[in-house]
């Protein structure tokens, strides 16, 4: 089976610092992978050098067997892959609804031409992805913002909104990045089983950046962790769990006592 | 050949001076509050307008004051009441904007602009004002080239602008202030300096030394009308940004190249009605090729 | 359903009153002139503000395309088309103008891929300076006196058409997902590349179709005034349509339509105030940016030109 994601010996410097090195990874259909690190470690570079935001000088990305690392943005989130932002990222003064149809910018099939005059293969198209765009909201509970500007939704379903973006185009690969930050015990756990559903419900496979180890370690069947940009351990959970250089650079650094300690919180 | 190179150089500087110290208001602005202050241009014109009717008013004094103590009175009296005219420019027009998104103050810029041009336009009325020659114009000949007083007594004041405002920059504690919130560093409420007052300093500074440029060059070219900003502020703006938009000596740097180009223009191309073209198509490249200027910071986002 | 008779209706009357007003005499030639100023302005308001108020770039410099498509157009009737046929090909002749226009267009869109925010102004401003300055060193053009020799082939219903098809255009084009995608950039241009939006399609979609209709402006200016001249493209005249899109309101189609309405009115009605006239313009628009910094509509659209709501 072609792995949906296969990230080899990938590198990046921030002028002198090394943010990413030597950073390989393979991730198969059905997968929920967990990346996870102190922060700083460069687990939010992966997801940027991944999704086209900065040029990869060494490395190679395949994506469905398919090498992206050259392509631009906007081509690699339209062959099937998408992702959510650690700090939210939504589009702030346009509704809800506009939001998550903007998540399927790239299955409007119509021309420039359709858009000017407004053909019935326009309407068509927009019909269709409309009533996608409100199953979704439906989805996620938000129906009843869809007119609302996405700056005026309560924080966490601002976060639930950036994953209904990212979900409409129906993408075999989802990237989180830090989707609990910020919420509280109940919202995350609330978050953690949403997440669950969504990974058997649309069959995804899901690649989850995560501070919160509580999350990961409910969540995840596999698991990377970086430090400095480097990769210290990989398996699943339990095994990370006892990992000496994982308690090291946790404990090393954060001390024990911080609510940054990722094992303890392992419930 | 080498007379004529050498000379046109010196023209080069001549002119390039005037730029240079108008291209500083551009970027002193941009640097604190990232904003294009297209009133500069502006400004310069008043300033320049102001040293002729203080050089004019002293000329007229029955005291037969020498020509460099008029120089000096002009200079300061322009210099002082145009940092006040900048000062309230910012006070009324900008500062009610500083929450307000970011083109509605270069638009209010604009406005400023237009403002100041058509008001001094409905005062003078549109003819053209000439200023006394103070300094002597005649040529001393010096290894075949031709140097006046003038030219000598722009580079040297020009000069000694540039140095003060460098020393003042880097060593005083406004000057370090107007630094740190240039590199958005958070440290000017420790320095116990406000934000206000170091953006009020920099409106005055950059008035007061067009102004200096406004009365070197009325001396030089001295055909004075309302709209003389425009142009002259257009190629301030673009030294302004060739040397880096922000960057105190890139404006520096600019000027000398945007003055150059000027003198050089006519003796490639066959006329100098190109000199916008020239000066506008390298602004052009330049910003498609390195879009930060010569000694620009680039900068990134955070994802 | 209801709606499309109701605008269609409203449409065919505009189109008649335009005609038979002034031709009827009840309309004096002075006023008629004003009327077509200001859908010339409309047009523009339209055209720069799918780039400054959807893309959210902020062009300065678009005068320079409203002078290519003057000059252009104006090239085609004076030693192109026999006399005879202009008055019939004007249509034709317009859209050459628009059509050469936008490929110009394309002379800012490819610097936009990687230049934003206030270096994008000044690529445009260049732009607009470039333009003027070929033109003044164009001695085949007439240089810096000006090309002249149009027929006066624009009229009040030439105008009030093309006012119709501009806002037409534009509110199709804002109304999908071009338009989304434009304001997704506007937004946060990074986000939308990683929402799978276009964004370089869209710039290059924005451009072109903004240069293509203050082209077709600058035809209908061309062939009013009868005489065009380098400095009629000046960089006050992009102000002025800059000043007519914040007063209505950025990102607004009846907001453009509102703010050249009344910026082109409020100037004529000042007109006795003589040189200060110029004064005040500037003051109220200092004060309207303290005050209302998104302009009248800034944002907001009445409702005729609304699509319906989608929901199921
Ligand atoms: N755009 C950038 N420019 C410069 N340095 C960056 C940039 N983005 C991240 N870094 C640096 O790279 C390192 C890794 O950052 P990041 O990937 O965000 O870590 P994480 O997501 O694991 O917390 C950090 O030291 C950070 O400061
Ligand atoms: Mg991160």
């Amino acid at each position: 089976m072609t792995p949906i994601l296969e990230i080899k010996d990938l590198w990046h410097f921030f002028g002198g610092l090394c943010a990413v090195a030597d950073f390989s990874l393979t991730v198969q259909p059905g997968d929920l992978f967990g990346l996870i690190g102190p922060n700083g470690a460069g687990k939010t570079t992966v997801f940027n050098l991944i999704t086209g935001v900065f040029r990869i000088s060494r490395g190679r990305i395949f994506f469905r067997g398919e090498d992206i690392t050259d392509w631009r943005s906007p081509r690699i989130i339209a062959a099937g892959l998408a992702r959510t932002f650690q700090n939210i990222r939504l589009f702030k003064d346009l509704s809800a609804l506009d939001n998550v149809l903007l998540g399927a910018s790239a299955r409007h099939d119509y021309h420039l031409w359709d858009a000017l005059f407004h053909t019935p293969r326009f309407q068509r198209v927009e019909q269709r992805w409309s009533k996608r765009a409100y199953e979704l909201l439906a989805r996620f509970n938000l129906t009843r913002y869809a007119a609302t500007p996405a700056r005026h939704l309560p924080y966490g379903d601002q976060r639930r909104l950036e994953i209904a973006r990212a979900l409409i185009s129906a993408p075999s690969l989802l990237l989180l990045d830090e989707p609990a930050a910020g919420m509280n015990e109940a919202e995350a756990t609330d978050l953690i089983n949403l997440i669950r559903d969504l990974h058997r419900e649309f069959s995804l496979t899901i690649l989850l950046i995560e501070h919160q180890m509580r999350v990961v370690m409910n969540l995840c069947q596999q698991v990377t962790v970086l430090d400095f940009g480097e990769t210290i351990a990989q398996g699943p959970p339990q095994e990370i769990q006892q990992h000496p250089r994982v308690l090291e650079a946790y404990l090393g650094r954060e001390g024990n006592t911080s609510e940054q300690w990722p094992l303890s919180s392992n419930q | 050949m080498f007379p004529i190179i050498a000379q046109n150089i010196l023209n080069a500087l001549q002119l390039g001076s005037v730029y240079a110290l108008i291209a500083l208001g551009y970027t002193m602005v941009y640097g604190i509050l990232t904003m294009i202050n297209f009133a500069h241009g502006d400004i310069f014109m008043v300033g320049c307008y102001l040293s002729l009717a203080a050089a004019l008013f002293l000329l007229g004094l029955p005291l037969h004051l020498p020509a460099g103590l008029i120089f000096l009175g002009a200079l300061l009296f322009s210099m002082l009441l145009t940092a006040i005219l900048g000062v309230a420019i910012e006070r009324l027009a900008y500062r009610p904007l500083r929450q307000a998104p970011r083109v509605s103050a270069v638009i209010t810029a604009l406005g400023v602009g237009l403002f100041l041009e058509n008001f001094t336009l409905a005062i003078l009325g549109p003819e053209p004002r000439h200023f006394p020659p103070l300094i002597a114009m005649t040529p001393w000949q010096v290894g075949g080239l031709s140097l006046t007083l003038l030219q000598l007594l722009i580079l040297i004041v020009t000069a000694l602008i540039l140095v003060l405002l460098d020393l003042l920059v880097r060593r005083t504690l406004m000057g370090m202030a107007m630094r740190a919130i240039s590199d958005n560093r958070p440290i000017v409420p420790l320095m116990g300096v406000s934000v206000d007052r170091v953006i009020s300093f920099t409106f005055a500074l950059g008035s007061a030394i067009a102004a200096a440029g406004g009365l070197l060059y009325g001396l030089a070219y001295p055909v004075l009308d309302p709209y003389m900003g425009i142009r002259i502020g257009w190629w301030a703006f673009i030294s302004a940004v060739v040397g880096g938009i922000g960057n105190i000596r890139g404006a520096m740097l600019g000027g000398f190249i945007l003055g150059a180009v000027e003198i050089l223009t006519p003796m490639v191309l066959p006329s100098s009605t190109y000199r916008d073209f020239v000066a506008f198509s390298l602004l052009l490249l330049l910003l498609v090729f390195k879009p930060t200027g010569l000694l620009g910071r680039p900068l990134f986002e955070r994802v | 359903m209801q709606k499309r008779v109701t605008i269609l209706a409203g449409v065919a009357f505009l189109l008649c009153l335009a005609w038979v007003l002034p031709a009827s005499g009840w309309l004096n030639p002075y006023l008629v002139m004003i009327f077509m100023y200001v859908g010339i302005n409309m047009i523009l308001t339209l055209s720069l503000n799918l780039v400054n108020g959807y893309l959210g770039e902020f062009s300065v410099g678009h005068a320079g395309f409203m002078a290519i498509g003057a000059y252009v157009s104006a090239i085609l009737t004076v030693w192109v088309l026999p006399r005879p046929w202009a008055p019939w090909l004007f249509p034709l002749v317009l859209v050459a103008g628009g059509l050469v226009t936008a490929l110009a267009g394309l002379v800012v869109a490819f610097p936009s891929f990687r230049t934003r925010g206030d270096y994008l102004a000044i690529v445009t401003l260049a732009f607009n300076m470039i333009v003027k300055s070929i033109l003044e060193n164009l001695e085949i053009l007439g240089g810096p006196r000006g090309f002249l020799g149009m027929p006066r082939l624009t009229n009040l219903p030439w105008v009030v058409a093309w006012v119709l098809i501009t806002l037409f255009l534009c509110r199709n084009l804002v109304y999908s997902n071009v338009g989304r995608g434009l304001m997704a950039i506007r937004e946060d241009e990074l986000a939308a590349n990683l929402t799978s939006v276009d964004t370089r399609r869209l710039k290059i979609y924005a451009f072109l179709i903004s240069a293509f209709f203050a082209g077709i402006a600058g035809g209908l200016f061309a062939h009013l005034l009868q005489f065009i001249n380098p400095r009629s493209f000046s960089i006050l005249k992009s102000t002025d349509m800059l000043v007519m899109v914040y007063l209505g309101g950025v990102g607004s189609l009846t907001g453009s339509l509102l703010g050249a309405a009344i910026f082109t009115l409020l100037l004529e009605a000042l007109r006795p105030l003589g040189l200060w006239r110029w004064v005040v313009g500037p003051l109220l628009l200092i004060l309207l940016m303290i005050f209302r910094p998104h302009g009248i509509m800034g944002f907001r659209e009445a409702p005729w030109l609304r699509t319906v709501s989608r929901e199921p």
